[in-house]
């Protein structure tokens, strides 16, 4: 594996494995009294949150806890960077500290690029701007796996699952990380979404694309529904939150029109009665709440790998 | 033959400057062995040869002749095939013939060298007065002597803008202070680039920097009433509009070209239309009020394309390109690198095809740096936050000669065309761009297109914003001469 995490495209098909199987190891500590490994401990992992998301920094304390490392916590409220310090100097600042992985989620689209060429250590990318959000697409691939194919799914990937992700792609880290990780891992994904919220050149991404959810719902094994931003309306992308969710919204009708087996998913926070209706969100398909557990495995398993964690294989036993 | 105006049926020398011969010339000069002057070009002890600048007469003498020996020129009839000399006498050029000979002169041995018309370029930051962090017209213009220029045109977006009269005499004077090229300084067309009133064109127009170049570069004039008001108003004095054009609303948080790029990066879309549909809304605009109008650095295909057709119907519609539109792409982003960070963005490598293949047919008729320095803190950021602009004087001729001449697609009488003649006659500029010639101004630039291809270093710019460091590019501007007087000379300022 690279150095850093910043791209799902950073991720071969081996790689990508590697992260959900260690993930698979890490989850039956679960189930243990002591959750805790010593695995990394000694070693300093900096949360530096330049946008507000509690479930996504706490996802990763918790991750890093877990394996015994000591958690700086950066938010960008209140501290220098209110001050008008640069992302550079926040970078320098954290390295002169002696941070060996930093977890940036930054408004800026590249901003983990650029932090990762500033610093020494690794760098993982917890969602930058309207460009990626990796983890989001691992712990996502994790919980379909186990979803549809059971537990004891080491060394297989997805090949052949539809996933069929509906909404705002235009302006979804989660939608591009998901269609790199998932297509690299052979499940087929298609888009659905009303034109004005799907990048203009979208036939060079490695999924399908459709306007029509309805059409699209009997062959989806999967349906992972995005966030809807109440401004994007205001800038013409959809009339109203109304005829959005009439056209794109999931209830229980379309619901309906899934196969039996199907899930649904959703990264959250959710607007219940616009993306996605309460109903369905609490319905025995949804993997919502599943997929915050998994998100801890998942994000447990990058920074054991990025950052070489030595006695992980006592606990595979 | 009207410049503006192709001929269907010389597509590739719509201004008739190309010589047969100067084109058979073009392979040798072209071939690193030096086939046409093998001694010239291989020998660098020519070049450097103290004899000829340590003429004692002329020492004593800082403003004796200059002997330019054995040089070729780019001229009217393409690139001349035997070597020339050119006496440089009182600003002016005195002689030019082979054998000639001046007791009192400075000696320049010119062997292997091209002689340009100095540059002139249309579309210069020059960031004084407000952002002296950034660039001064002391180091720009340094910057633009090294370059080759002898003129520069100083965009107006400066704080306080230049849209009096008392900001555009600043700068005239500054420049004339600082010596090392022209300054000509481009009024603002409204009111603190607002885009709501116009600006006092007139009384710019008659003062003391003569301005004829108006634009709000940076921004474009948007409001179609007032940019019709602007094109009418400034044909009073002969003035022109220089457009920046970019739709607002279509590039509301823009950041990268609208494509594979933009979508895969996560970058807000640029679209091409909207630099394209305020081209042709203003070529029709100019047409109906028979004005002139200038299009600052197009970008696109689909731009030359309107161009060409505004051309076809034989309206008075210029075009410039930038270097940087010549050569790079927006794959350059994909490290979120904002060096790579530009207005017009970067577009595609289809793009760059046709926007070469406009400026060798004539459609775009110059080339302008768009020279935009910026300090180290304004692009060592996120993308996003970083500013639009990089630096482009010092590299502009070894960039076109990379991407024109090296290519086949311009030869280097065309290069004196696009680079001197032609911006100079845009931007009414007198003693500038015209191609050397007995009694004409003296200011030459000195080129050697052999010199081995190497990356651009850091220049005289306070800025290293500069998308080509580290990137090889061929050439070196060996000298610049400001009407008789030598601003460069071996590649360095005097």
């Amino acid at each position: 594996m690279k150095r850093h995490l910043i791209s799902a495209a950073d991720l071969n098909r081996a790689d990508a494995l590697l992260i959900l199987d260690t993930a698979e190891e890490l989850a039956s500590l679960a189930d243990r009294p002591i959750k805790k490994l010593p695995t990394l401990r000694g070693r300093t992992v900096v949360n530096l949150f330049f946008e507000d998301s509690t479930r996504t920094r706490i996802s990763f304390e918790a991750a890093a806890k877990r394996l015994s490392a000591d958690v700086i916590n950066f938010s960008a409220k209140g501290s220098s960077v209110a001050k008008g310090e640069s992302l550079k100097d926040t970078a320098l600042t954290l390295e002169a500290m002696g941070s060996d992985a930093v977890v940036i989620r930054h408004s800026a689209s590249g901003a983990a690029h650029r932090l990762a060429g500033w610093v020494q250590g690794s760098v993982v990318n917890a969602g930058d701007g309207t460009h990626e959000h990796p983890t989001q697409a691992l712990l996502d691939a994790f919980t379909i796996r186990r979803r549809l194919k059971g537990s004891n799914t080491r060394g297989a990937g997805l090949d052949g699952i539809r996933v069929t992700i509906v909404g705002d792609v235009l302006h979804s880290r989660v939608a591009r990380s998901n269609v790199l990780l998932l297509s690299t891992l052979g499940a087929e994904v298609t888009l659905a979404a009303p034109p004005t919220l799907l990048p203009l050149a979208v036939d060079h991404w490695p999924c399908a694309v459709s306007y029509d959810l309805d059409s699209e719902l009997p062959k989806s094994d999967v349906v992972m529904m995005l966030r809807v931003q109440q401004e994007r309306m205001t800038a013409a992308y959809f009339p109203s939150v109304r005829e959005y969710s009439r056209r794109y919204g999931l209830d229980a009708a379309r619901m309906g029109r899934l196969p039996d087996h199907a899930i649904v998913m959703h990264p959250g926070p959710m607007n219940r009665g616009v993306e996605i209706a309460a109903d369905v969100a609490d319905s025995v398909r949804s993997t919502i709440v599943e997929q915050v557990a998994n998100g801890v495995t998942t994000r447990m398993a990058v920074l054991y790998l990025l950052l070489g964690g030595t006695e992980f294989p006592a606990v595979a036993q | 033959m009207s410049p503006h105006l192709p001929d269907p049926s010389r597509p590739a020398d719509p201004a008739g400057l190309t010589n047969p011969a100067g084109l058979t010339n073009l392979a040798g000069l072209m071939n690193p062995a030096g086939l046409t002057n093998p001694a010239g070009l291989t020998n660098p002890v020519g070049l450097t040869n103290p004899v000829g600048l340590t003429n004692p007469a002329a020492l004593t003498n800082p403003a004796a002749p200059w002997l330019i020996k054995g040089v070729m020129v780019a001229g009217a009839g393409g690139l001349r095939d035997e070597l020339t000399d050119i006496l440089l006498t009182d600003g002016v050029i005195a002689a030019i013939g082979s054998g000639l000979s001046d007791a009192g002169a400075h000696v320049l041995d010119a062997q292997g060298l091209i002689a340009l018309p100095g540059l002139v370029d249309l579309h210069t930051h020059l960031r004084e007065p407000g952002r002296e962090d950034a660039e001064t017209v002391e180091t720009g213009t340094r910057a633009a002597a090294l370059g080759g220029y002898t003129a520069v045109h100083a965009m107006a977006n400066t704080d306080p803008v230049a849209d009096t009269a008392g900001v555009v005499e600043q700068v005239w004077r500054l420049g004339r202070a600082a010596g090392h090229c022209d300054v000509q300084p481009v009024g603002a067309v409204t009111v603190g680039l607002a885009g709501s009133r116009l600006a006092e064109l007139g009384t710019m127009a008659d003062s003391a920097a003569r301005v004829r170049v108006f634009s709000d570069d940076g921004k474009c004039v948007a409001d179609p009433l007032l940019m019709r008001r602007a094109l009418e108003y400034v044909k009073a004095f002969d003035g022109v509009i220089a457009q920046h054009a970019q739709d607002p609303r279509l590039t509301e948080g823009a950041q990268l070209n609208e494509g594979e790029m933009s979508g895969r990066l996560g970058l807000a879309g640029w679209p091409a239309v909207a630099e394209e549909a305020i081209i042709a809304r203003d070529c029709l605009l100019a047409a109906h009020v028979g004005s002139v109008l200038h299009v600052c650095h197009v970008s696109t295909a689909g731009s030359a394309e309107i161009i060409r057709w505004a051309k076809s119907k034989g309206w008075p519609v210029t075009a410039e390109v930038t270097p940087h539109h010549l050569l790079l792409t927006d794959e350059l982003a994909v490290g979120y690198d904002p060096v790579f960070k530009v207005n017009p963005p970067l577009r595609t490598a289809a793009d760059v095809a046709e926007l070469r293949r406009a400026l060798a047919d004539g459609t775009i008729d110059c080339v302008a740096t768009d020279h935009a320095p910026h300090p180290v803190e304004a692009k060592e950021t996120e993308w996003s936050e970083a500013a639009f602009g990089m630096t482009g004087l010092e590299t502009a001729l070894r960039v076109v000669q990379l991407a024109m001449v090296d290519t086949g697609l311009l030869d280097w009488a065309g290069v004196a065309d696009r680079m001197s003649v032609r911006p100079a006659r845009i931007g009414r500029l007198a003693g500038h761009g015209a191609l050397p010639a007995v009694g004409g101004p003296a200011n030459l630039t000195l080129y050697d297109p052999a010199a081995a291809a190497e990356p651009a270093g850091p220049g005289a710019s306070k800025s290293r914003n500069t998308p080509f460091a580290g990137m090889d590019l061929p050439g070196r501007v060996v000298a610049t001469f400001l009407r008789g007087t030598p601003t460069v000379l071996e590649g360095k300022l005097t």
